[in-house]
């Protein structure tokens, strides 16, 4: 392929030199429309709108951020958010509070399967409308069994519930063994002690190991840049919850830290219509998750014999 | 010491200038592999813009095609050992020379590895989060971090006993034994860590029934034994063709015999795992039944892993006959056993692993065209390393490029221009 810029004409005459001129011509013939086919074949480059920045790309790990550090940061999170979206969002590094440990009870006696906390738990997370990247699965569940093998996850009736099935949402179990922590080669992913296990966006590396590893699918990547709408933003954020994510990363279920870690309840809780989701501190005899886990005859946490020990149980009306 | 830096600087001149100086033939070959390299290239280019949505993969099926070439060649690079431990361990002297091609090709296969992952990372901007001491390594915990060390470990080994034999051989002195000999011994044991290492990371996963399984490990093993060699069979024939170099057919024919026992074991492996998984009817053969059968009236993987058992038991079968000594049907047998190989622990072990979901969901997956030319070019990126490395160390072993004639050939007499004007 001769490059047209690498015109012989132009390259004086030297007597003598003859070989010495036509090899350089030719390597650099050949040189030339090398870099232009290598310049060619990464020409798609050039579409790459904001991927990193070099205060982002150097951003320490976040448990070796200190607190001014950590200031500028979630300061330069705001303004990205701002410059994005359009709307100046509140985002904050909440941190997991004392002798509080986190635990979820859902009844599955009460549960109708109107994926409700679905869709609260999108809008309330901030998550990817398309693609569509969602935390919570509700599985319809024939009567009588428990084996997802079975699970229909595509349900669409007129109404719910429907007669002959249960329905089982399936969302982070919030491991207290969480193989997904084990499994990440850069510690992107751990477990706080609340017990919520969370994902560092901004250090995470997209290899998507802890998504093999996780036994209940909870865990959700961004195959390419979030479709958020600008107008179902929710600003209320956090550093290592509903913040928005990067195209490449990991994320997950965190208990909507940015509510419960301010004592609120979790979206999902607030919106089920059936009161079917229980949510509080298990270290506090008071509570309510204390309450079922005391005295219900039977609760159970899914997969139990792989060994990860949920902090999510599932109960019945008995 | 200023001479040595200088004398060796003075030689990787050499080597690299050689490797731009070939017959027609050299250059159309260079020249089809770069094609490729700058196809996969744009096509990485433009998964990096739109990210991993140019992939066939989901949440469902988060790894696909990269991981399992990475698999595969990680079982190539492992299978060089089958080389060195007869040349060292039992002093065959046949396959002497040829233990250098054998661990060229682990190195090319091993930057094949590392170009597979880092196509599979979300955020490859991020890799230094994974360099030990400025990143945040979490080892020994995962599996993923032990092999990043043994993969840049036996790379290192691999480039260090083939540079210095090759260096070695150029300068026309005997190497020192106390600066290969132990690499060597150290490197037959990373050979065995570094596909062992890749099997855990399947085979650690609890929640993956089918992946968690003691066999994997060694059907990991008798498999690269298989495949790799019979790779080496391939390489060295070209070799042999394309180059002056002597080969011999019994040194082809030793490496028979180790693909041979090796498919062996492979298909036995095999079979015990079939068995466990469909005699005892539990729950957990969910995936093997997609795989071999199809389940719920999805069976995209049905006709390759029958394909990939088709090859490997004829292949098997050809290995025992007295019929593989002739080389014609000793490389029909080998392309089987690659092929098969390819399929079985590729698509066969990686995309069954993920399918039905955790919660049960069927979602199948199949590349997609962009994530197919990014393995094609990675595919021409390896084969094009390998074959420059030959270029060099060809000319080396048979003393064309040597010390002795610095300055009198044409590669290292040239001007400025380069090793153009050693063309005819």
């Amino acid at each position: 392929m001769p490059d047209p810029r690498a015109t012989p004409d132009r390259v004086p005459e030297t007597p003598g030199a003859e070989m010495n001129r036509r090899s350089f011509l030719r390597a650099s013939a050949v040189l030339a429309s090398g870099a232009a086919a290598l310049a060619a074949s990464l020409a798609p480059l050039r579409e790459l709108r904001d991927y990193t920045s070099v205060e982002q790309w150097l951003q320490k790990y976040y448990k070796e951020l200190t607190p001014e550090e950590m200031a500028r940061v979630l300061k330069r999170i705001e303004d990205e958010v701002e410059r994005q979206y359009g709307l100046r969002p509140q985002v904050r590094d909440l941190k997991p509070m004392d002798g509080v440990q986190f635990v979820y009870a859902l009844n599955l006696t009460r549960c109708i399967g109107c994926r409700k906390c679905v869709h609260a738990c999108v809008a309330e997370n901030n998550q990817s409308r398309n693609p569509e990247i969602q935390y919570i699965r509700v599985l319809r569940m024939p009567h009588g069994s428990i084996d997802m093998d079975k699970a229909e996850h595509n349900y669409a009736p007129a109404s719910v519930p429907e007669k002959g099935y249960f329905y089982m949402p399936v969302q982070c179990q919030q491991c207290r063994n969480p193989p997904c922590v084990k499994v990440c080669p850069v510690h992107a992913t751990w477990q706080e002690a609340d017990g919520i296990t969370v994902v560092d966006y901004n250090w995470c590396i997209g290899c998507r190991y802890c998504a093999a590893a996780c036994p209940f699918w909870a865990r959700h990547f961004n195959f390419t840049r979030p479709g958020l709408p600008k107008d179902g933003i929710n600003p209320d954020m956090a550093y290592l919850g509903n913040r928005p994510r990067w195209q490449g990363v990991m994320e997950k279920c965190h208990f909507c830290l940015q509510r419960t870690r301010a004592g609120r309840y979790p979206a999902c809780l607030e919106v089920c219509p059936t009161g079917a989701r229980k949510f509080g501190n298990v270290l506090d005899p008071n509570s309510e998750v204390a309450y079922i886990l005391t005295h219900k005859r039977v609760f159970i946490q899914l997969k139990e014999e792989l060994g990860t020990s949920p902090r999510f149980y599932y109960y019945f009306d008995v | 010491m200023k001479t040595a830096v200088r004398n060796y600087l003075f030689f990787l001149k050499r080597c690299i200038r050689i490797a731009f100086v070939g017959d027609w033939r050299y250059y159309g070959w260079m020249g089809l592999l770069t094609v490729f390299c700058l196809l996969g290239l744009n096509a990485y280019a433009k998964q990096i813009v739109h990210g991993l949505i140019a992939t066939g993969m989901s949440d469902e099926v988060s790894w696909g095609v990269y991981i399992a070439n990475f698999t595969f060649l990680v079982g190539v690079a492992a299978a060089a050992v089958m080389m060195v431990i007869p040349v060292y361990i039992y002093n065959n002297e046949e396959l002497h020379d040829l233990v250098i091609f054998g661990e060229l090709l682990a190195v090319a296969a091993i930057l094949m590895c590392l170009a597979f992952v880092t196509v599979d990372l979300g955020r490859p901007d991020r890799f230094w989060h994974l360099i030990p001491g400025i990143g945040q390594f979490n080892f020994p915990a995962s599996m993923l971090s032990w092999d990043v060390i043994v993969l840049n470990g036996y790379l290192l080994l691999n480039a260090h006993i083939c540079g210095y034999l090759l260096y070695c051989r150029y300068q026309n002195r005997k190497p020192s034994k106390w600066l290969y000999i132990p690499f060597v011994f150290v490197a037959i044991g990373w050979a065995v860590s570094i596909h062992t290492v890749t099997a855990f990371l399947y085979v650690g996963l609890g929640g993956r029934p089918f992946w968690n399984s003691a066999i994997v490990g060694p059907r990991f093993l008798a498999s690269a034994f298989a495949a790799g060699p019979a790779m080496i069979i391939l390489a060295l024939q070209i070799i042999r063709r394309v180059t002056q170099y002597t080969i011999s057919d019994r040194a082809l024919l030793t490496l028979r015999s180790i693909v041979q026992v090796s498919m062996l074991i492979n298909v036995f492996l095999l079979a015990n795992e079939v068995f466990k998984e469909f005699y005892s009817g539990n729950l957990h053969v969910a995936s093997s039944k997609y795989l071999y059968v199809g389940l719920h009236g999805y069976h995209a993987l049905v006709p390759w892993i029958w394909t990939a058992i088709a090859f490997n038991l004829t292949a098997m079968v050809l290995l025992v006959l007295p019929v593989s000594r002739s080389l014609k049907w000793l490389n029909l047998t080998c392309v089987l056993c690659i092929v098969g190989i390819w399929i079985e622990k590729g698509m066969g072990l990686v995309i069954p692993g993920f399918i039905p979901t955790p919660l049960g969901e069927m979602v199948e997956y199949a590349p997609t065209l962009n994530e197919t030319l990014v393995c094609f070019g990675i595919w021409a990126f390896g084969l094009l390393c390998y074959t420059v490395f030959l270029r060099m160390s060809v000319p080396i072993l048979q003393g064309k490029l040597a010390k002795a004639n610095e300055g009198t050939l044409a590669p290292a007499s040239a001007g400025p221009a380069g090793g153009e004007t050693a063309l005819p």
